[in-house]
C-alpha cells in the first residue's frame, strides 16, 4: 500500500530541504512558489485521503508500522475519524500562512518558509502518530521552529515571548515524558492501539493523567498556565500567530481526547471537577480580560483561551454531543482564529500598529475588509449560521446533560464572547474615520488577502449551515470511543463492587 | 608473549611516544610533522585495536590487566575522539603558538594513560594509568604559558587533582588493607561488609567524581575550561570523562557490586547535585567555555543517573549518553574554533551576536548543537536523556527522573540564551571564513550525526547491547 500518511508527513520536510538549495533572489518569488507548490500538494493529498477515508470504520486506517528502535518503539502512524480532520486543517492553514507572508515577512524569507514547512511536518506528525514516543517527538519538536518564528520575526518583546513559550511548554512536556516512559514499563508497550486494548491499571491512572494533563493544559492553554499565549500571539508574526492559534492549540485538545481520556478513562472521570472548574474560569475570566484589552491581537489571544475552555469542557463531558462539539469547536476555532489573526495582520501591515484606539471607521475606506471581518466576528461569537455556533452549542448541550450549573455558567461566557467581539468590531470598523489614519496606506484588501480571507469566510459559513461532512467523518469513531470508555468504567465499577 | 598480543595498541603508542621524542630532539622545527604523525599514530592504534577479536574476557599479567568487549569499545571511542580533537584543533594550535613538539606527545601520553586505566583490573595499574593521564593533562592545561589564565588553570588543576589523587590512593590503600588484595576480582571475593572497605570505596568514588567533575567536586572545571587553550579544553571535556566514567562502571559493577545499596545513595546524590548545579550555575556565564563547563557538569549528572540503576539497561544508557555527549561536545568546540577573526579566537557569548546573518551555516550548526545539548527532540541529545530516564524509571526512581527533567528545563534556558544571541541580536563584524579541512569535516560529521541520529537509533543500541555482557 502506498504510505500516504508518511508522505504527508515527509513532503514538507523534503520541501524545506529543497528550499535550502534555492538561491534567494531579490523578490524571492521562486521560494514562495516552491513552498506554495509543496503545501498545496500536501493539501490535495490530504483531501484525497479524506475521500478514500472510510468514515464507517471506527478503527485506525492507513496504518503504517515500521520498526524504529528494535523491540521497543515502532514508527506507527494511522488516522481515524478524529485525527483526519486535524490533518486536513493543518494542510489547509499552512498554505494560507505562506500566502500571507507576502506582506508580513520582509527579511530572511527563506528561513521563515523553511521553519513553516518543518512546522507542518511536525504538526501532521502529531495528529498521525499512534505511538506515544513518536507523538512526543513530534509534539516537542515543534518547539524549535516555533521558538525561532517568534524570536526572529516577532515584534518588540519577541525574545521574552519566545522564551516564555518555550519554557512553559517544556516544563509541561517533560512530565509527560516521565509518564510515557512509566507507561512503557507498566504496560510493556507505547503503542496506542495496544494500550487501548490492554488498558492501564487504575492505581497508576491518576498520576499518569496528571502528568499528561500538565503538558496539555499548558498547550491548550488552560487557566492558570495560559499566560504564555497572549505574549506569544502578540509578538509572533501573523503567520506564526495563525499556526499557533489554528493548529498548535489543537494538538492539546486532540491530546486530551486521544490520550487523557482514551488511555485513562477512570482518572479522567475522577478529575472532571478539576477540568470543569479550570475550563469555567478560563471561559469567564479570560473573556473578562479580553474585554479590557487594548491590543487587537491580545484580545483575540484571550478569546482563544476562552474558546479552548469550551473544548476542554466538552471533552470531559464524555457524551457524544460534548466530544463531537469539542472537535467541531476546535476545527471551527482553527478557521476563525486563523482568520481573525490574518485580519489583524492586514491592518497591522498597513499602519504598523495593533492598538484598538488607533483605528476607527475602517468601513469607510475598506469595505471588503469590513465584510469579511464581520463574518469572522460573528463566527467568533458563535452566531447561528457560522461554524462557531455549532461547536459551542453541541458542547453546551453535552455539558447540560452532566451538570446544569456548569452549562449555565459556560453560557455566560458566550454572552461575554459576543460582548468583546462586537465591541472590538464596533471600535475598529464602525464610527468615524480617525484623522490620524493615513488613507493612502489603508487600501482595501489586495488579491492575495481577499483570496485567503474569503476562502476562510466561505468555509466558516458553509460549515455553519452544513456541518454534516465534518460530523459524519468522526461520528463513528467517537461512538466507538465513548463505548470503550463506558465499558471500562463499568468494568471497574463491577470490580469494585465485587 | 601471548599476553602482549592484546596490548599492542598501548605498546604501539608508548613506543611511538619515545620515537617522537627522539625525532623532536634531533630534527629542528619538527613540531608540525610530529603533530601529523601523532594523528597517524592514533589512527594506526585505532586500526590495531579494532582488529583485536576476543570472544571472552581476557586477563593478562596475573589478572592485573583485562581486555573485554567493553574496554575495547571504549578504547576505540577514545581514540576516535582523540583523533578528531587533534584533527580539528590544528589551526588553533598553530595560530596560538602552542605548536611545540611536546604538545602532541603529551596528548599521546594522556591517551596512553586512559587506555591503561580502562583496561586495568588492579588498583595499582589503575592508579598508574590515572596518574599518567592526569600528569600529561596538567602540563597541557598550562601549555599556553605566557597566558596568565592558562598558567593559573594548570596550577589549579594540578593542586586540586593531586588532592583528589591523594584521596583516591588513600581509598585504595584502605581497600587493600581490608580485603587483602589489590586485584579487582579478589577484592570482590574477599571482602565482608567492613566499614573500612566502604570508606575506601567512598574515597575512590570521590577521586573519580573529581575526574568527571561531578558536584561537589566540580570547582576546578569552569576555571580550567576557561583558562586552558581551547584545543586542550575540548580534550578535557571529552577524553578523561569517558575514561573516568568507564572506570566508574567497572568499579561499581565489579568489585563493589555487593555494596550496591551503599554506593547507590552516593551516586544518586552526585547525580542530582550535578544536574541541578550544572543547570543553575550556567545561567549567569558570559564565556562560552565556562558555559560548556557547567553544561558538562550537568551532563555528567545525567550519565551518572544511568549508573544508579544497577541494571544492564542503566549502564547501556550511560554509555550511549557518553557517546552522544562526546559527539555534541566535539561539534560545539569545532564551532568555537571557527570563531576566528584575524588570528584571534573569540570565546565570549556576546561575540556570537547576530551570527546567523553572515554565517548562516555555522549558526545553524550552533542551533542544532545547542538544542541537542538542551535535549529537545528529535536531536540526538534527546535520545541520550531518553534512554537514561528509561532506565531510571524502570527502577521506579521517579524522584530522580523528575528532578533530572526539570533540570533540563532550567538548562534549556541558558542554551536558549545563546541561541537568542545568535539569531535574534544585531549582527557584528564577520568572522574569517577560510577554515581548515579537518575542522570543517569534524563539524559536518558531528553535526549531521546529531541531526540524523533519529533516523536509525538502532545502530548504536545494538552495538552496545552486544558488548555489554556483565
Amino acid at each position: 500500500m502506498f504510505p500516504i500518511l508518511s508522505s504527508l508527513i515527509i513532503l514538507p520536510l523534503i520541501g524545506s530541504l529543497f528550499l535550502i538549495f534555492i538561491r534567494s533572489s531579490e523578490k524571492n518569488t521562486s521560494l514562495k512558489y516552491v513552498a506554495l507548490f509543496i503545501t498545496f500538494t500536501n493539501f490535495f493529498l490530504s483531501l484525497y485521503l479524506w475521500k478514500i477515508f472510510d468514515p464507517s470504520i471506527s478503527t485506525f486506517q492507513f496504518v503504517e508500522n515500521r520498526i524504529w528502535i528494535e523491540g521497543f518503539i515502532n514508527y506507527k502512524v494511522g488516522i481515524d475519524g478524529i485525527s483526519i480532520l486535524f490533518v486536513i486543517l493543518t494542510t489547509f492553514i499552512t498554505p494560507l500562512c505562506i500566502i500571507s507572508v507576502n506582506s508580513t515577512i520582509t527579511y530572511r524569507l527563506k528561513e521563515f518558509l523553511i521553519a513553516i514547512l518543518i512546522m507542518e511536518t511536525l504538526m501532521i506528525g502529531v495528529f498521525c502518530s499512534l505511538d506515544l514516543v513518536i507523538f512526543y517527538l513530534f509534539f516537542e519538536g515543534g518547539l524549535i521552529p516555533m521558538f525561532l518564528i517568534i524570536g526572529i520575526w516577532g515584534g518588540n518583546r519577541r525574545v521574552y515571548s519566545a522564551f516564555k513559550f518555550f519554557l512553559f511548554t517544556l516544563v509541561g512536556s517533560v512530565l509527560m515524558l516521565v509518564a510515557i516512559i512509566a507507561i512503557y514499563w507498566i504496560s510493556g508497550t507505547t503503542d496506542i492501539e495496544k494500550l487501548y486494548e490492554l488498558g492501564i491499571q487504575e492505581e497508576y491512572q491518576k498520576l499518569l493523567w496528571l502528568a499528561f494533563f500538565s503538558s496539555f493544559a499548558v498547550k491548550t492553554p488552560m487557566w492558570p498556565v495560559h499566560t504564555w499565549l497572549p505574549d506569544a500571539h502578540v509578538e509572533a508574526p501573523t503567520a506564526g500567530s495563525v499556526l499557533l492559534a489554528a493548529i498548535l492549540l489543537k494538538m492539546a485538545g486532540y491530546g486530551f481526547i486521544r490520550f487523557s481520556v482514551g488511555l485513562f478513562p477512570l482518572a479522567s472521570i475522577y478529575f472532571v471537577p478539576l477540568v470543569y472548574s479550570l475550563s469555567l474560569i478560563a471561559i469567564i475570566y479570560t473573556s473578562l480580560v479580553a474585554l479590557m484589552q487594548e491590543d487587537m491581537k491580545k484580545l483575540i489571544a484571550y478569546s482563544s483561551v476562552a474558546h479552548m475552555g469550551f473544548v476542554t469542557l466538552g471533552i470531559f463531558t464524555f457524551t457524544q454531543q460534548g466530544i463531537e462539539g469539542s472537535i467541531f469547536q476546535m476545527i471551527s476555532h482553527g478557521l476563525i482564529s486563523a482568520a481573525l489573526f490574518l485580519s489583524v495582520g492586514v491592518v497591522y501591515d498597513r499602519l504598523k500598529t495593533r492598538q484598538i484606539k488607533d483605528f476607527s471607521g475602517l468601513v469607510n475606506i475598506m469595505p471588503k475588509y469590513a465584510i469579511v471581518m464581520m463574518i469572522f466576528t460573528l463566527g467568533a461569537l458563535g452566531l447561528p449560521g457560522t461554524s462557531g455556533f455549532i461547536g459551542e452549542f453541541l458542547v453546551l448541550m453535552g455539558t447540560f446533560k452532566k451538570s446544569i450549573i456548569t452549562a449555565a455558567i459556560a453560557s455566560i461566557g458566550v454572552i461575554l464572547g459576543a460582548a468583546y467581539m462586537l465591541w472590538l468590531y464596533k471600535r475598529v470598523v464602525f464610527g468615524n474615520l480617525l484623522k490620524t489614519i493615513d488613507i493612502k496606506k489603508m487600501v482595501d484588501l489586495n488579491k492575495y488577502e481577499t483570496l485567503i480571507l474569503s476562502s476562510l469566510a466561505i468555509l466558516i459559513i458553509v460549515f455553519g449551515f452544513y456541518p454534516e461532512p465534518l460530523i459524519k467523518t468522526y461520528a463513528t469513531s467517537i461512538d466507538n470511543f465513548i463505548n470503550t470508555i463506558n465499558v471500562t468504567t463499568e468494568l471497574s465499577l463491577i470490580e469494585k463492587i465485587k | 608473549m601471548s599476553n602482549l598480543y592484546f596490548i599492542i595498541p598501548e605498546l604501539f603508542i608508548s613506543l611511538s611516544v619515545m620515537a617522537l621524542l627522539v625525532l623532536g630532539v634531533f630534527k629542528n622545527n619538527s613540531s608540525k610533522i610530529i603533530f601529523y604523525l601523532s594523528c597517524l599514530i592514533i589512527l594506526v592504534s585505532l586500526a590495531i585495536n579494532l582488529n583485536i577479536n576476543i570472544t571472552q574476557t581476557i586477563f593478562l599479567f596475573n589478572n592485573s590487566y583485562l581486555v573485554d568487549q567493553l574496554s575495547l569499545f571504549i578504547k576505540s571511542i577514545i581514540m576516535i575522539s582523540a583523533f578528531f580533537v587533534m584533527f580539528c584543533s590544528y589551526n588553533y594550535v598553530r595560530v596560538n603558538n602552542i605548536l611545540k613538539i611536546e604538545y602532541p606527545i603529551l596528548i599521546l601520553c594522556s591517551l596512553l594513560g586512559m587506555l591503561v586505566m580502562i583496561s586495568s583490573n588492579d588498583l595499582i595499574v589503575f592508579y598508574i594509568g590515572l596518574e599518567l593521564q592526569s600528569l600529561a593533562l596538567y602540563v597541557l592545561a598550562s601549555f599556553n604559558r605566557d597566558n596568565i589564565l592558562s598558567s593559573e588553570s594548570g596550577l589549579k588543576y594540578f593542586v586540586l587533582s593531586a588532592l583528589s589523587s591523594g584521596l583516591l590512593l588513600y581509598g585504595c590503600s584502605l581497600i587493600y588493607g581490608f580485603s587483602n588484595s589489590t586485584n579487582f576480582n579478589e577484592i570482590s571475593q574477599n571482602f565482608n561488609f567492613e566499614y573500612g572497605v566502604i570508606f575506601g570505596m567512598v574515597f575512590v568514588i570521590v577521586g573519580l567524581a573529581f575526574k568527571i567533575s561531578a558536584v561537589p567536586f566540580h570547582m576546578w572545571a569552569p576555571d580550567v575550561y576557561q583558562g586552558s587553550p581551547t584545543s586542550v579544553t575540548v580534550l578535557f571535556a571529552i577524553l578523561p570523562k569517558i575514561a573516568a566514567l568507564t572506570v566508574f562502571i567497572k568499579f561499581l559493577y565489579g568489585p563493589f557490586i555487593n555494596l550496591f545499596e551503599e554506593w547507590q545513595a552516593i551516586i544518586i546524590f552526585l547525580s542530582v547535585a550535578s544536574m541541578i548545579l550544572g543547570a543553575v550555575a550556567a545561567i549567569g556565564q558570559k564565556n562560552l567555555k565556562r558555559l560548556i563547563a557547567y553544561s558538562s557538569i550537568s551532563h555528567m549528572g545525567y550519565a551518572l543517573a544511568g549508573l544508579t540503576t544497577g541494571t544492564n539497561q542503566g549502564i547501556q544508557s550511560s554509555i550511549i549518553y557518553l557517546i552522544i555527549y562526546l559527539i555534541m561536545n566535539l561539534a560545539f568546540f569545532s564551532c568555537l574554533f571557527m570563531l576566528k577573526r584575524k588570528d584571534k579566537f573569540y570565546e565570549n557569548i556576546e561575540d556570537l551576536s547576530g551570527l546567523s546573518k553572515k554565517h548562516p551555516i555555522l549558526a545553524l550548526s550552533f542551533l542544532i548543537i545547542l538544542f541537542s545539548l538542551a535535549g529537545i527532540p528529535p536531536l540526538a541529545g534527546f535520545f541520550a536523556k531518553f534512554y537514561i530516564f528509561m532506565a531510571v524509571i524502570q527502577k521506579e526512581m521517579y524522584f530522580l527522573a523528575i528532578v533530572g527533567l526539570l533540570a533540563t528545563v532550567i538548562a534549556a534556558f541558558y542554551y536558549l540564551r545563546v541561541i537568542k544571541i545568535i539569531y535574534f541580536d544585531p549582527e557584528q563584524e564577520k568572522f574569517d571564513t577560510a577554515m581548515s579541512l579537518g575542522l570543517k569535516l569534524t563539524l559536518i560529521l558531528s553535526t549531521s550525526a546529531i541531526l540524523m541520529y533519529f533516523l536509525n537509533p538502532n545502530f548504536l543500541n545494538k552495538y552496545i547491547t552486544n558488548i555489554l555482557v556483565i
